[in-house]
């Protein structure tokens, strides 16, 4: 260590303006003023009364976190988030893993579906709305169509309450499988190939077997990065809701960010949605360390 | 009667070699697209032999064991595995143990668990073989106790078995090694195949592990089947070399009917260290010996004028006038290793040096630019045609 920092002396002395403040500058200065200053605005701005426009604002304490435990209409928002992601996770990353391990054994038009596949992801999401619409529309609807073909009753997609949340689901998971097809498809390309081919000597040589043997342990790193990922990303869900449901019906789509939307620029309680959004902030970010540690326990072999 | 007695024995001789031959491989053809990796192999490998593919790299020496271990599938003729046609069965029907160069052996499982998991895949049934619930199927524990005294086993035999908790990583180059070599005895296959297994460890590891390898091979009298590209452990573990060019078998012998007795320019080229001096004949028989060469050559020299000599630094010596000397040069370089020495020795007309292996008392007695004259063993002199193949003695073969 002390080997270390006496090199760095001398080269500091050497080229004296390259000092170490100065490399870790730039890095620094853009890091503050686009994450943790902005940061620490919310989490005062959170322990005040301020509303957009108004001149003046006063110091509330906890009153908005308070508030926040009270308020029914953030519980269910918590709710309803918490459901979007148990399914669209395990739905997503389940199909993503299907469709890469079918297309690396594919050797022809790999390339057509890899596109097909991520096309959603680089689709915007309030054009293709308007498609989903028509398809989950209660009467003319092509997934009413098919349900009522296979001898179902008819399901009111986006105006049931019960089912609302649950098509939301469904276009996230449509949306974000193709990123974790592709990332998929990179964490099966980096498994040696003579592991495979050690498993298939083995005795693992198809289906199953070589699954659970090699192929499932090996994508780990991969399967806790496309968790975390996916995880933290349908946290996030907001545009689907605003342009396709607007929170309705009777609120069964209201999702965290939705309410601190309509908190902060709707009702232009400036300190409430801060609050919420510090509440939500926290959530994220213990989600992230908890990966993090179950990444250092498991994943590195 | 006497037709009935002839046909007993031909048959009885038909049917020892059928049992002795562990692998026939039978006109094997491999291509990629239009590219032609392994042209018409004939082999055949007999039981409990060690026998090795050398060749330089890109020979076809890995496509032809990885077509042996049914990695690869042949575009033409056919494999046998201790007389069971094998050409189109898969890997694990093979009843074949591979050792990778890289080793391949699963990251996250232990030492243990590696070595377990050929005996898992063929003694568990399929819900047996499950991950946690697997152990509670019937007779599973039975299965498992037994995986797991034979995992022991094979471990103490390879002395790892301090080792059998951790995990690849935590092991080093040579203890991987024997992992490896542990997962591939622990379930007694038919056949052992090494694919350069010893390229990635340190030199004194690596001559440690060659004399490893064959007493194991001598204690566990299996077919082993060895790829290298390094002629000393071709040499020095082999019962059989088999030397490769492209996708070719050259020559297939002991390692010292190989050595001595090259049937290809090639072969007596890679199996040779430092190297093989060649020099078109014509150099040697103007010599002031070259009358006396030319005798023990016999009919060779009149067969053509095309013709190419190899000897070995060994199959020459320096020697004490112009008049007894076959070949004169300067000396261009010096190469003592302590009980040997080399010369390098540029000759008027010749496009490479000689090298010519001396005591290194006489070695160290030279001095660059010196002009030094050098005899060649009559008997040990080989000759080559133009497109590589040995030109031999009739006259002495036929004596």
């Amino acid at each position: 260590m002390s080997a270390y920092i006496a090199s760095n002396n001398r080269s500091g002395a050497r080229y004296g303006f390259l000092s170490l403040p100065t490399l870790v500058m730039p890095a620094t200065i853009l890091l503050l003023a686009f994450s943790l200053v902005p940061s620490a605005v919310v989490i005062l701005l959170s322990f005040t009364n301020y509303e957009l426009g108004m001149p003046g604002l006063h110091f509330v304490g906890l009153g908005n976190y308070s508030d926040m435990v009270s308020d029914h209409i953030f519980w269910q928002s918590v709710r309803n988030t918490a459901l979007y992601v148990a399914i669209v996770v395990p739905g997503s990353i389940f199909m993503a893993l299907l469709v890469a391990l079918l297309l690396e054994r594919r050797r022809f038009m790999t390339r057509f579906y890899k596109v097909a596949y991520f096309l959603p992801v680089t689709a915007t999401l309030v054009a293709m709305a308007t498609v989903w619409e028509f398809i989950l529309h209660p009467t003319f609807g092509l997934a009413n169509h098919l349900l009522t073909s296979l001898g179902w009753e008819p399901v009111r997609f986006l105006a049931d309450p019960n089912w609302a949340m649950v098509s939301l689901a469904i276009i996230g998971i449509w949306q974000s499988v193709g990123f974790n097809v592709i990332l998929f498809l990179a964490g099966l390309g980096s498994i040696p190939r003579e592991i495979d081919e050690a498993a298939a000597l083995d005795g693992a040589d198809g289906g199953l077997d070589r699954f659970l043997t090699v192929t499932w342990p090996l994508l780990g790193p991969t399967t806790l990065f496309v968790t975390l990922t996916t995880a933290v990303n349908s946290l996030r869900i907001f545009e689907s809701v605003t342009v396709i449901t607007q929170g309705g019906p009777d609120k069964s789509t209201g999702v965290i960010l939705y309410s601190i939307y309509l908190e902060a620029f709707r009702y232009f309680r400036t300190g409430y949605a801060s609050a919420l959004t510090v509440a939500f902030l926290a959530v994220t970010v213990t989600l992230i360390l908890l990966q993090m540690r179950v990444s250092d326990r498991k994943v590195h072999y | 009667m006497c037709t009935s007695v002839i046909n007993k024995k031909g048959d009885t001789r038909l049917i020892s070699e059928v049992e002795n031959t562990a692998i026939a491989v039978n006109g094997l053809v491999k291509s990629f697209g239009a590219h032609r990796v392994l042209g018409k192999i004939d082999l055949k490998v007999r039981r409990g032999e060690f026998l090795t593919l050398v060749g330089p790299s890109g020979c076809g020496k890995s496509t032809l064991l990885r077509l042996i271990a049914g990695l690869e599938t042949a575009s033409e003729g056919d494999i046998s595995i201790a007389g069971r046609n094998v050409t189109k069965a898969p890997p694990k029907q093979r009843d074949v143990a591979m050792v990778f160069q890289n080793y391949a052996l699963y990251p996250h499982l232990t030492v243990a668990q590696n070595m377990s998991v050929p005996l898992r895949m063929r003694r568990l049934g399929r819900l047996q073989r499950l991950p946690l619930i697997g152990s509670l199927m019937p007779q599973a524990s039975e299965k498992l106790a037994s995986i797991k005294t034979e995992v022991e086993a094979a471990a103490t035999s390879l002395a790892i078995e301090h080792l059998l908790a951790r995990k690849p990583a935590q092991l080093s180059g040579g203890q991987r090694q024997r992992v490896a070599l542990g997962r591939a005895i622990v379930r007694k296959p038919q056949v052992f195949l090494l694919d350069e297994p010893l390229s990635n460890l340190d030199a004194q590891l690596r001559v440690h592990m060659r004399s490893e390898l064959v007493q194991l091979h001598r204690r566990l009298g299996v077919t082993l089947i060895y790829v290298t590209h390094d002629q000393a452990e071709a040499m020095t573990m082999s019962s059989r070399i088999a030397v490769m060019f492209a996708g070719q078998i050259l020559q297939i012998g002991t390692p010292d009917a190989v050595y001595d007795n090259p049937d290809h320019l090639k072969v007596a080229q890679f199996i040779s260290n430092p190297g093989l001096n060649t020099l078109p004949l014509a150099l040697i028989l103007g010599g002031p010996r070259g009358r006396q060469i030319d005798d023990s050559l016999g009919t060779i020299a009149a067969s053509g004028s095309d013709l190419t000599v190899g000897f070995r630094p060994e199959a020459c010596a320096l020697a004490a006038s112009a008049a007894v000397a076959d070949l004169s040069g300067r000396v261009l370089l010096c190469e003592r290793f302590g009980a040997e020495a080399f010369i390098h020795v540029l000759l008027h007309g010749a496009p490479a040096p000689v090298i010519v292996r001396v005591e290194p008392s006489q070695a160290s007695v030279l001095l660059p630019e010196e002009v030094v004259h050098i005899q060649i063993d009559p008997s040990k002199i080989f000759v080559f045609g133009q497109d590589g193949t040995r030109v031999r003695n009739q006259r002495r073969a036929a004596a």
